[in-house]
């Protein structure tokens, strides 16, 4: 279990960085905190011609409130966000979906921005991002573009990211006066990848439940309100269409259940945290 | 900083138990591999080289981190603490090993240093740490002999003997 | 036996652990961390992504080329210098270390590369080539039985490899009389105690001498070493076998090295340098050893009161892809206690060993029990259910009677010493059992599933020698010569300055046998601990030892401690001699206190412990006349009550029997399924507590292994023999967050037979909390067939009703995945393209545009009309890998229908699907329909489960549509990418 050969680059300028992204093409990739990808390259499940370490980038290790966003760097450490003075204020759902993610051990390394660029499926910070309807900042050599959370995840770790580009931030929307969220998951032990995870938000538009664990991305849904004889058709429903499957781990039913239940009671903790 | 080539190995300065060391290595090695094998800092242990275990937790920059998922490139310029650091006298146990010794929060101790480093800097960051504190720093690490309530046990009792040394006169 | 009378106080005292400084400072040395030669090499092992296939090439060239490759071997090679390793029943089968022409297990050894380093090691192994001719694989026990189930070895003819069946007292009678029938039937699960140290290897070859030096963590027994030696081919005093001063952890695990000590010392061999290996976490994982899965059937004759007359068990135990020794060991284990902690005089057995497509099975802490004990116990509890008697009642009513003891049981065994009832009583008592009934009564009453479990368990120790002999038909054994004892040694000595050493051939892994020995030894000899060392390393080649040496079957405290006990006796009477003489008083005068030798009567009349101690070595001529050294005493305990299976296979396996007798509360969260452990008991008696802290450590570290077992922990495989548990983070081990604190309870009574009255405590718990654990869920569901691990998902199965179906039907119908876990992938489509079915029936056959529908097709080769090879690289996001694949076309009748079938192989893993194409002539041109199934295997599969799932998943559909457009067929309606959307682009129609 050790990997296989590659080239090393410590940029010094985001630029450096692009330039050896765009030459090495789909040979190249970003190294954040590692905690993805250095397991999978022990493995040797990749085998990347250029690692291109994006950590010592002082540009990319800020946390800013620019307008009613965050926008959090691609140097910026899970840790440093979960520490992050104002976070219950303004990003509740990520203040309570932080203790799910991983261990201290790993957040402490890991990167905001390499947990949506990984782009698992059950994984916290993308469902987070889906659920708030935030957006990702892409960077080339050329160019900059932004896009929409919900558009970037394609897919079991696939992303809207093209060759040659990095995330150089995510945005994720400011809480807002008077909205409830709530994030609850269901996993094997403590620390581990949700079976099922989900993020609620009630706020003056409606209700909406992120769901992850399920699909081969997060998925986002409204639902109406929790009272309305609707509710439990139209979550049903949510729980049918995501494409459920057996693994090792859970069966597709009991993914489907938890949807259900797990999905009424975060959206009832989001209302109450409204009210 | 030009690009290091695959095929050779290229050195890394970083602080290693308060003092600099230059160490060499190809881009692929990882740190629990150069801490273990090139510098010969055998209390580092390795379990599993992908994350889950924990036996590999190093301090990088103050914090407990995965030396099986950090390259050794990525900790040029950086500070590293291992257990080796803990006691400064190898003959005297600081007050969290000397814990560890009296509740009997080791069997094979393979797990042990991996442990230590997690909760060496849980306590000194909160002096206030308690029992479910405790147990989420614990989390990230396996132990397969103790069953892990005397580890609990000994963080417990290094913390409160930590505390009344601060406040003595409490 | 003589007990010993122990006085000095520092037996049975929680002391600090002597091992514990250096552990604690980073300054364990564990074999990864021993000094080797400059020169050593570098060992990696290739391994079987296939769980049944055959080899038909490997070529090595590219990997031999390799710049700081050494050596690459393949199983012929390994076979030129070796021999079969030796196979415990009589069958005509062969075991060898490494595959030679079919591998049987996923992780099988293929190759080996000696490497300058690790990582250059693995380099090559990916530069390796073998062609495998995929086989159909068995994986559960039964349908190996099946008359056309596949057959592992072809020489043996059968998957069955042995069957015995055993009767004492009347069975037959004793049912015919029962007023009640019970029977349950378990499949218990393949698990592992899977330490967080894994196998390590150091070897050398000594061409000179022709004899080989290893040094692995390999932890007993060491009957072992006959085996390795056998299999190197030398005597085996030039197979030195030594072990390290520190083992991460073992619980039996580490018996399974041994193969690779074989493997590793033949690549030293050929390398002619020394050789290391380390083996990491997914080999360990996938191919290092497990414990038996095993399926039985127990069926109890039953007063009407609930008295237990007879026994039947029918056991069919499921060892692997090859009898490993000392297997069966693990069906046999138990014989002599196949009644449990039970007074029941009549007992049949059936037992029935087979062989299936998955690692092979070895020493696994509970060795056995867990086993026994579930089918046992949840059939205590039926009976309970059945006769409406509270399973409490049950058990103390069956309970081996105080004044029985020591008790012959129906097999044979041994039962030392024990009052059950009284241990019984004072944990119910002690633990508040009527507390804990009133909790569960008040949550039914809240509509909450709440469960109370118990489980009466016996844990043996020190295993005799000769219980595997029970295998063998009594004419095998009258011939093969008679197997018994259980051989312990320890030395102590003394050095010219008096201090003491103890020495012992037990290999501990963390159990603290460093400080017990010091303070056994010490007490005996009147100093203070720390003038005690004690080494536990062991070295074949200088140490005394025996086949049963080792850190096993919980021997230590009975026997290990005991015979160094024995050892520091025989020194003591002799210093008491010496010392009678300096003092002028009589031998049983002279008391040990506190470093002195003294006149108990005059205290003040006394000689310093070293100056007595050392005169052996300075001053020989000085000893009284007929008193022996005082420099060393190797003491060599064996126990007269392990003795060879009677001629009617009555068996005394092992020499001593705690007691367990656990009860626990759980609660099980409607919604989730997640089983809560809320309160669990656990009373022990262990004979004499040697050391309290240790017991309890014991007894804690068993139990969070038992709840893994229970509620976590199952290696998993696929129906094709793809095994899906490699990682730690699909293989899950609890953590402090899902391992609750257990009340542990003690009851003392000496075993007679046990030099210091102690007997064996590290395994109870493996054998009753599983099941403890799952009559507790069973009480809570009211069901009966319990599986394990009881994950909140298959809990669920017994709590959700009928699903609500969609309120619309899907569009969709979700993707097959087959049984739960197993990674088939089936689908069918279609697609219309505006071709003729002439053109798309030659595009199948066309290498060229072949390459062109193919992604990442670097190559695609015509080996015949029907027969083509591609090399395609595969991937998503970081994940890529290089795969051969290979395609065949079958049934083909043009232009109409075709089969393809074919298989890839890759670093990554392997595939292997077939798919049915149709070509149906339309107004605009031509249908096609597909129907695809695919299976993956691999590491893929293995590593694919959490940590790495999103990664394997992607690489899977990777494979399948691979697979699938090789098949001719197209990708899953999900991804447009696919095959079908490259044949539109190429006919050039979009609909
Ligand atoms: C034991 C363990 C448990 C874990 N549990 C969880 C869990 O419960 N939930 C969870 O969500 N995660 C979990 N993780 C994974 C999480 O810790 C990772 O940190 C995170 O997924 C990736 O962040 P990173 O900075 O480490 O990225 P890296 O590992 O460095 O990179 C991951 C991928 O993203 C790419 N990438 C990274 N940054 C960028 C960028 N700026 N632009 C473009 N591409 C980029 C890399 O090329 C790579 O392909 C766990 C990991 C471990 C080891
Ligand atoms: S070795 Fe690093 S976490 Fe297991
Ligand atoms: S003490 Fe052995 S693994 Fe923790």
């Amino acid at each position: 279990m050790k990997p296989a050969s590659f080239d090393f680059l410590c940029p010094e300028t985001t630029e450096e960085a692009l330039a050896a992204l765009a030459e090495g093409g789909g040979e190249a990739r970003v190294i954040a905190g590692g905690q993805s990808l250095v397991p999978m390259l022990n493995m040797r499940l990749a085998r990347p011609a250029l690692l291109v370490d994006i950590m010592r980038l002082e540009a990319l290790r800020r946390i800013e409130t620019s307008g009613d966003e965050i926008v959090v760097g691609a140097g910026v450490r899970q840790a440093e966000l979960e520490a992050w003075p104002t976070l219950l204020r303004d990003l509740p759902l990520l203040a309570a979906a932080f203790p799910c993610l991983g261990h201290v051990q790993t957040r402490a390394r890991g990167t905001v921005c390499g947990s949506i660029a990984h782009a698992d499926p059950s994984a916290e910070l993308p469902l987070s991002l889906v659920t708030l309807g935030g957006a990702v900042s892409l960077r080339n050599r050329k160019q900059k573009r932004r896009v929409k959370a919900d558009d970037f995840f394609v897919g079991m770790m696939a992303t809207d990211l093209a060759e040659g580009e990095m995330i150089e931030a995510v945005h994720f929307p400011k809480a807002r006066h008077g909205s409830g969220y709530a994030f609850r998951e269901v996993g094997r032990r403590h620390g581990d990848f949700a079976i099922v995870a989900c993020a609620a938000v009630a706020d003056d538009r409606g209700l909406r439940l992120g769901i992850a664990g399920v699909d081969d991305r997060p998925r986002v849904f409204p639902l109406p309100a929790l009272d309305d004889d609707q509710f439990d058709d139209t979550i049903n429903d949510i729980a049918w269409s995501l494409n459920a499957r057996d693994d090792i781990h859970a069966s597709a039913r009991y993914r489907r259940e938890l949807v259900r239940s797990l999905g009424r009671e975060t959206l009832k903790e989001a209302s109450r945290c409204r009210a | 900083m030009p690009r290091m080539n695959a095929a050779r190995k290229h050195p890394v300065d970083f602080t290693l138990n308060g003092r600099t060391v230059r160490a060499e290595a190809e881009n692929r090695m990882l740190l629990s591999d150069l801490l273990r094998h090139e510098i010969g800092l055998t209390g580092t242990h390795v379990g599993c080289e992908h994350g889950v275990c924990g036996a590999c937790t190093v301090q990088i920059d103050g914090r407990p981190a995965r030396a099986c998922l950090t390259l050794a490139q990525q900790v040029r310029g950086g500070d590293v603490r291992t257990v080796e650091a803990l006691s400064r006298d190898p003959a005297e146990l600081s007050p969290l090993q000397a814990a560890f010794r009296r509740h009997h929060g080791l069997q094979c101790g393979f797990c042990t240093p991996g442990i230590l480093m997690s909760l060496d800097v849980l306590l000194r960051e909160r002096p206030d740490a308690g029992r479910e504190d405790i147990r989420e720093h614990l989390s990230g690490h396996l132990c397969r002999c103790t069953g892990y309530a005397t580890i609990v046990e000994a963080a417990l009792a290094a913390a409160e003997e930590q505390r009344k040394e601060e406040k003595p006169n409490v | 036996m003589t007990r010993l009378e122990t006085t000095g106080g520092l037996i049975g005292r929680t002391v600090e652990r002597v091992e514990d400084a250096g552990l604690l400072t980073g300054r364990g040395r564990y074999i990864d961390d021993l000094p080797v030669r400059r020169d050593t090499a570098h060992l990696a092992i290739l391994r079987s992504p296939h769980g049944h296939a055959g080899i038909s090439a490997i070529n090595t060239h590219a990997a031999r080329a390799l710049p700081g490759v050494i050596a690459v071997m393949t199983g012929a090679d390994v076979a030129r210098l070796t021999r079969s390793m030796t196979v415990g029943v009589k069958a005509n089968v062969e075991c060898w270390p490494i595959a030679r022409d079919r591998v049987r297990y996923v992780g099988e050894p293929v190759a080996l590369v000696v490497a300058e380093n690790r990582y250059v090691a693995e380099d090559a192994l990916d530069l390796i080539e073998v062609d495998y001719e995929t086989l159909a694989a068995v994986i559960d026990p039964e349908k190996a039985l099946a008359a056309d189930a596949p057959v592992l070895h072809p020489s043996l003819g059968t998957n069955l490899i042995n069957e015995r069946a055993f009767r004492y007292g009347d069975p037959e009678k004793a049912f015919a009389a029962a007023a009640h029938r019970v029977s349950i039937r378990i499949a218990y699960p393949r698990n592992s105690c899977t330490p967080i140290e894994t196998y390590g290897v150091i070897a050398e070859y000594d061409p000179g001498e022709d004899a080989y030096d290893v040094t692995a963590n390999f932890q007993g027994p060491f009957s072992i070493h006959a085996v390795i030696s056998r299999a190197l081919n030398v005597p085996g005093n030039r197979m030195r076998l030594r072990t390290p001063p520190d083992s991460g952890g073992s619980f039996g695990i580490k018996q399974g090295v041994f193969p690779y000590v074989i493997l590793a010392a033949v690549a030293a061999r050929v390398s002619a340098r020394p050789v290391k290996w380390i083996e990491d976490r997914l080999e360990h994982l996938t191919a290092s050893v497990s414990a038996t899965n095993r399926v039985t059937t127990l069926e109890a004759a039953v007063t009407a009161d609930g008295r237990i007359t007879a026994l039947s068990w029918d056991q069919l135990e499921d060892c692997g892809a090859h009898l490993r020794a000392p297997e069966p060991a693990t069906l046999y284990r138990m014989h002599g206690n196949m009644t449990g902690a039970y007074a029941i005089e009549n007992v049949a057995i059936r037992n029935r060993v087979v062989l299936t497509n998955k690692t092979p099975t070895g020493l696994n802490r509970g060795f056995g029990g867990p086993q026994i004990y579930f089918a046992l116990e949840r059939l205590v509890h039926k009976i309970g259910d059945e006769l409406l008697l509270d399973p409490l009642d049950v058990i103390r009513r069956n309970l081996v009677p105080a004044d029985a003891f020591p008790y012959r049981t129906a097999t044979g065994g041994l039962l030392d010493s024990g009052d059950y009832r009284a241990a019984l009583d004072r944990a119910t008592t002690e633990g508040r059992l009527d507390a804990l009934r009133r909790q569960r009564d008040a949550a039914r009453a809240q509509g909450r599933l709440y469960g109370i479990g118990y489980a009466a368990v016996v844990e043996p120790s020190v295993s005799n020698m000769g219980y595997i002999t029970t295998v063998l038909t009594p004419e095998e054994r009258a011939k093969a010569g008679p197997k018994n004892g259980a051989q312990a040694v320890a030395t102590v000595a003394i050095d010219p300055l008096g201090s003491v050493t103890v020495k012992v051939a037990s290999v501990p892994q963390g159990q603290g046998h460093r400080t017990v020995l010091a303070q056994v030894v010490a007490e005996r000899l009147g100093l203070a601990m720390d003038k005690v060392r004690v080494n536990t390393e062991l070295d074949t080649e200088r140490d005394a030892w025996s086949i049963a040496s080792g850190n096993y079957a919980s021997r230590f405290a009975p026997a290990v401690a005991g015979a160094a006990a024995l050892a520091a006796d025989r020194i003591r009477a002799r210093l008491a001699t010496i010392a009678a003489r300096q003092l002028n008083v009589t031998p049983d005068r002279v008391d040990f206190r506190a470093g002195t030798l003294l006149d108990r009567d005059n205290p003040d009349n006394a000689v310093s412990f070293g100056r007595v101690a050392a005169a052996s070595h300075w001053a020989p001529g000085t000893l009284p006349e007929g008193t022996d050294q005082t420099i060393r005493e190797t003491v060599f305990w064996t126990p007269d009550e392990l003795q060879a299976p009677t001629a009617a296979d009555g068996i005394n396996s092992s020499l001593c029997h705690g007691f367990i007798f656990d009860f626990c509360g759980v609660e099980i969260d409607r919604k989730t399924g997640q089983v809560r452990i809320d309160r669990y008991v656990t009373m022990h008696d262990c004979g004499r507590i040697l050391h309290p802290g240790m017991v309890d450590g014991q007894v804690r570290g068993g139990f969070a292994q038992a709840v893994g077992a229970a509620l976590y922990e199952e290696y998993a495989y696929g129906g094709d023999g793809s095994f899906l548990t490699g990682t730690l983070a699909d293989y899950l081990i609890p953590t402090v967050m899902e391992t609750p604190e257990p009340l542990i309870l003690h009851y003392e009574t000496p075993s007679p037979f046990t030099p210091l009255g102690a007997k064996g405590v590290g395994e109870g718990n493996c054998m009753s909390t599983p099941v403890c654990i799952a009559n507790a869920v069973a009480d809570a569901l009211g069901v009966e067939d319990i599986r394990l691990p009881l994950s909140p998902s298959r809990v669920s199965e017994w709590l959700y009703g009928e699903e609500r179906p969609p309120s619309k039907p899907l569009d969709q119908t979700p993707v097959a995945t087959g049984a739960s876990g197993e990674r088939m992938l089936t689908g069918s489509g279609s697609a219309e393209v505006t071709a003729t079915r002439e053109s798309v029936w030659a595009m199948l056959l066309d290498p060229n545009t072949l390459k062109a529908i193919i992604p990442g097709a670097h190559e695609v080769r015509k080996v015949s009309d029907t027969h083509f090879r591609a090399e395609v690289t595969l991937g998503i996001g970081p994940v890529k890998g290089r795969y051969r694949a290979d395609i065949r076309l079958s049934d083909m009748v043009e232009p109409e229908t075709v089969t393809l079938s074919g298989g890839t192989e890759g670093a990554l893993g392997s595939g292997r699907g077939t798919g049915r194409v149709t070509l149906t002539e339309t107004t605009t041109g031509t249908r096609i329909d597909y129907r695809y199934e695919a299976a993956i295997g691999g590491k893929v599969a293995s590593v694919g489960g959490r940590l790495l799932d999103g990664a394997a998943r992607v690489v899977i559909g990777q494979f399948f549509q691979a697979l699938a457009r090789h098949a001719g067929g197209g990708a899953p309606p999900s991804a447009a990418a696919g095959f079908i959307q490259r044949l539109l682009h190429l006919f050039g129609r979009h609909r």
